[in-house]
C-alpha cells in the first residue's frame, strides 16, 4: 500500500537509529490486536465470498447441509428488481447527502465561526442529535411524523394539510434525508469549524485592505482552503451512505422500507438474508456491497482526492497552512498516509 | 460589577504597558444569534419533546400531539424505572460498552506503539491493514460473523458482542492514535532508553501518560459507537435478557406501540446515559473535533 511507504520514509528521516524491540516484545504488542482483528473483521469477510457461493440455510456448514451453486446468488441478486431498488436508493441518499449536507455544514460552520459569545454552547447544542443512536432518533422521528403525530399537527395549525410522511412514496425519501440531515449535520459542521480553524486569518485582513466583502471572503478564501476537509467529510459521508441501515429498519422496518422507496442495500440484506435464514444468499448481498462500496472509495480516490494527496506528496498543496506546528506535524504525518489518517487527524487535529 | 470593573482597568493597563491582552469574545450580531437560536430549535426540539411527551399521558397525546405535559404526569417514567427491563438493559450496555472501550484502547495503543514508534518488517503492512479495515464495516461482515460466533458458542452473550465491537474498533482507534504518538518527541524515547528503560517500561512509563488526549478522544468514539451499536446486538443477541439499550428501545417501541407515552419515557430514559456522557465529556467530544477547546 502506498500508505506504508510513505510512512517508511518518513520515518527513515525520523528516526536516525532503530528502537531496540525484540521479536518477543513485537509480539507482545501486536498479536491481541491482530489476531482480533484477522479473527473477527477479515475472516467473516472471508467467509462471506465463500458462504455466497452456497444455498445455505445456516445449520451445520455449508459444504455439508448447503449446496454448491457457484454464482447463482449473484445472479439472483443483480437481476432481482428490489435489489436494484434497493441500490437505486442508497445511492440518492448517497448523493443527496452530499447535496444537503455539504452546503448546509459550510454555511452553518461559517456562522459558528464567528466570534460571539455563547458559540461554545451552540456548538455543543448542535451535536446532540449525532450523540443518540439510530434508534432513538428513529423511534422519536418516527412518532413525531406519524398521520396524527406532532410534526402534521403543527402544520395544520398553521393553516397546511397534513402529510403521510413515512409510508407515501412520494415523501418517504425525504423523510429519510430530513432525519439523515438532521442527525449528522453536527458532525458535518464540527469538522468544517475545524477546517476553518486552519486557515490563517492573515489571509482575510488581506482580502478586507483589498476591499473584500464577507461572501467574496468566502468564496475565494474559506472555500479553496476549505477544500481537503470538504474532500475529507464528502469521502466519510459516502462510506456511511452506503452502509445505512439502522434508521430505515427502525423507522420503516423490513417490508415498508421498499414500498415506501427507502430500502438500501444493507436493509435487503437483513430482509432477504438473516430474516429469510437465507444465510448463503445474505452472504453473497454483503459480498456485492462490498464491491460496490470499493468501487465508490476507489472512484473516489482516484478522480477527487488524486490532487489532494499529489500536493501533499511533492510538498506544495498550497493550502492549509496551520498556525499551530503541533498541527503542521499531524497535518503532514497525516498527508503521507492514506485518505483514512488523514481523515481521522483531521478528527483528532 | 466591582470585580468587572477592576479586571477592566487592569487590562487597560496592561495593554499601556505594551503587553498583548486577550480580548474578551464580544457579542455576536443579532442575525448571528437569531440563525443560531433557529439551528438549535431545529436540533433540539425532537429531543426535548420526546423527554416532554414521557410526562404526557396517551389522551393528551392523542387529544394535542405537539402540546405541552398539562398536568405533569411522571407515572410512565415511575413504571419504566421500578420494572426490570430498563435497568437490565441499562446494566448490559453499561458491560458491552465499558469493556469494549477498555480493550480497544488498551490494544490499540500497544500495535499503535510498536508502529508509531519502531521499524520492523511488515509494519507498512500492519499499519496499512488496519487504515484498509476502516472499509470494512460491520454491515459486510455481519452474516458469516453471526455464524462464526454461534460456531464458537459466543452467540447470544455479552462477551460474544464486546469481541465483534473490539475487532471493528480498533481500525479507527488505530488510525487516530499512530499520527499521534508519532509526534511525542524522540528525545523522550531516547533518554529513557539511555536510562536503561526496556521498550515495553517505556510503554507503561512514557506512552500510556502521554497519550492521554489521544487516548480520551478514542475512549469517548468508542463508547459512544458501543453504545449506540445496534446492528450487532441486532444479529447476535436473540435472549431479550442480554438485549442492550438500542435493541431494547426497538423491542419496547413494538410491544408498547399503543402506549406512546410509555414508549417516550423509556426512550428518553434510555438516551439520557448517552446525553450525561456526552455533557460530561461535551469540551473533549466537540473541542477535540474542532482541535482547539473554546469557549
Amino acid at each position: 500500500m502506498a500508505s506504508g511507504t510513505a510512512h517508511t520514509k518518513k520515518n527513515k528521516q525520523k528516526r536516525t537509529r532503530l528502537g531496540g524491540l525484540n521479536p518477543g516484545q513485537l509480539a507482545v504488542l501486536c498479536v491481541p490486536a491482530l489476531v482480533i482483528f484477522l479473527g473477527f473483521v477479515i475472516l467473516p469477510v472471508i467467509m462471506a465470498a465463500y458462504y455466497g457461493l452456497f444455498r445455505w440455510k445456516g445449520y451445520g456448514t455449508p459444504s455439508v447441509n448447503g449446496q454448491f451453486i457457484g454464482l447463482q446468488n449473484f445472479q439472483v441478486i443483480l437481476t432481482d428488481p428490489q435489489f436494484q431498488r434497493a441500490v437505486g436508493h442508497t445511492f440518492f441518499v448517497l448523493i443527496m447527502s452530499l447535496l444537503l449536507q455539504g452546503p448546509l455544514a459550510i454555511l452553518f460552520a461559517l456562522l459558528l465561526n464567528q466570534k460571539f459569545k455563547g458559540r461554545g454552547l451552540i456548538r455543543t447544542l448542535i451535536f446532540v442529535p449525532y450523540v443518540l443512536s439510530e434508534v432513538i432518533v428513529g423511534t422519536g422521528w418516527s412518532l413525531m411524523l406519524q398521520m396524527h403525530g406532532a410534526v402534521n399537527q403543527v402544520l395544520q395549525q398553521m393553516g397546511l394539510g397534513a402529510i403521510d410522511w413515512i409510508a407515501s412514496p412520494k415523501y418517504a425519501k425525504w423523510t429519510l434525508m430530513f432525519i439523515i440531515t438532521w442527525k449528522y449535520i453536527g458532525f458535518a459542521v464540527v469538522l468544517m469549524i475545524a477546517g476553518m480553524q486552519s486557515i490563517p486569518e492573515e489571509l482575510y485582513e488581506a482580502a478586507k485592505v483589498d476591499g473584500a466583502g464577507f461572501w467574496r471572503q468566502q468564496w475565494s478564501i474559506t472555500l479553496p482552503l476549505l477544500m481537503p476537509t470538504i474532500k475529507l467529510w464528502a469521502f466519510l459521508s459516502m462510506i456511511g451512505s452506503l452502509q445505512l441501515f439502522d434508521l430505515v429498519y427502525i423507522v420503516w422496518g423490513q417490508y415498508v422500507s421498499d414500498t415506501a422507496g427507502v430500502s438500501t442495500m444493507a436493509t435487503y440484506m437483513t430482509r432477504e438474508g438473516r430474516l429469510a435464514n437465507n444465510y448463503g444468499y445474505g452472504s453473497a448481498v454483503a459480498v456485492v456491497m462490498f464491491i460496490i462500496s470499493l468501487i465508490v472509495a476507489f472512484t473516489y480516490q482516484k478522480l477527487v482526492m488524486h490532487n489532494n494527496l499529489k500536493g501533499a506528496l511533492t510538498g506544495d498543496s498550497g493550502s492549509h497552512a496551520p498556525k499551530k506546528k503541533h498541527r503542521a506535524a499531524k497535518n503532514t504525518a497525516s498527508k503521507n498516509g492514506t485518505t483514512e489518517s488523514a481523515a481521522t487527524s483531521a478528527v483528532t487535529a | 460589577m466591582s470585580h468587572t470593573q477592576t479586571k477592566k482597568v487592569s487590562t487597560r493597563e496592561l495593554k499601556r504597558q505594551g503587553y498583548r491582552v486577550s480580548q474578551k469574545t464580544p457579542w455576536g450580531h443579532p442575525i448571528v444569534y437569531i440563525l443560531s437560536l433557529l439551528l438549535v430549535l431545529v436540533c433540539i426540539t425532537p429531543v426535548v419533546y420526546i423527554i416532554l411527551g414521557g410526562f404526557r399521558t396517551n389522551s393528551q397525546i392523542t387529544r394535542d400531539p405537539a402540546g405541552m405535559p398539562n398536568p405533569w404526569n411522571p407515572a410512565n417514567y415511575i413504571t419504566v424505572l421500578s420494572g426490570n427491563v430498563f435497568w437490565s438493559e441499562l446494566v448490559n450496555s453499561l458491560i458491552v460498552a465499558a469493556a469494549t472501550t477498555f480493550f480497544v484502547v488498551m490494544l490499540a495503543l500497544m500495535v499503535s506503539f510498536a508502529i508509531a514508534r519502531f521499524r520492523f518488517r511488515g509494519r507498512g503492512v500492519l499499519y496499512g491493514l488496519f487504515a484498509a479495515g476502516m472499509m470494512f464495516p460491520v454491515t459486510v461482515a455481519i452474516t458469516p460473523l453471526f455464524i462464526e460466533m454461534r460456531n464458537i458458542g459466543l452467540q447470544n452473550s455479552l462477551l460474544g458482542i464486546v469481541i465483534c465491537e473490539i475487532a471493528f474498533g480498533l481500525p479507527q482507534a488505530v488510525v487516530i492514535l499512530v499520527p499521534f504518538l508519532e509526534t511525542i518527541p524522540q528525545s523522550i524515547q531516547e533518554a529513557a532508553e539511555i536510562d536503561g528503560c526496556s521498550p515495553l517500561g517505556f510503554f507503561w512509563r512514557m506512552i500510556v501518560p502521554l497519550s492521554w488526549p489521544g487516548v480520551a478522544t478514542v475512549g469517548i468514539l468508542q463508547f459512544i459507537g458501543s453504545w449506540n451499536n445496534y446492528m450487532l446486538p441486532l444479529y447476535l443477541l436473540n435472549d431479550s435478557s442480554r438485549y442492550t439499550l438500542p435493541l431494547g428501545v426497538q423491542m419496547f417501541s413494538s410491544q408498547h406501540s399503543v402506549d406512546t407515552a410509555q414508549v417516550l419515557a423509556f426512550t428518553s430514559l434510555s438516551m439520557l446515559p448517552a446525553l450525561i456522557f456526552f455533557t460530561i465529556f461535551q469540551k473533549r467530544i466537540v473541542g477535540g473535533l474542532t482541535g482547539a477547546v473554546k469557549g
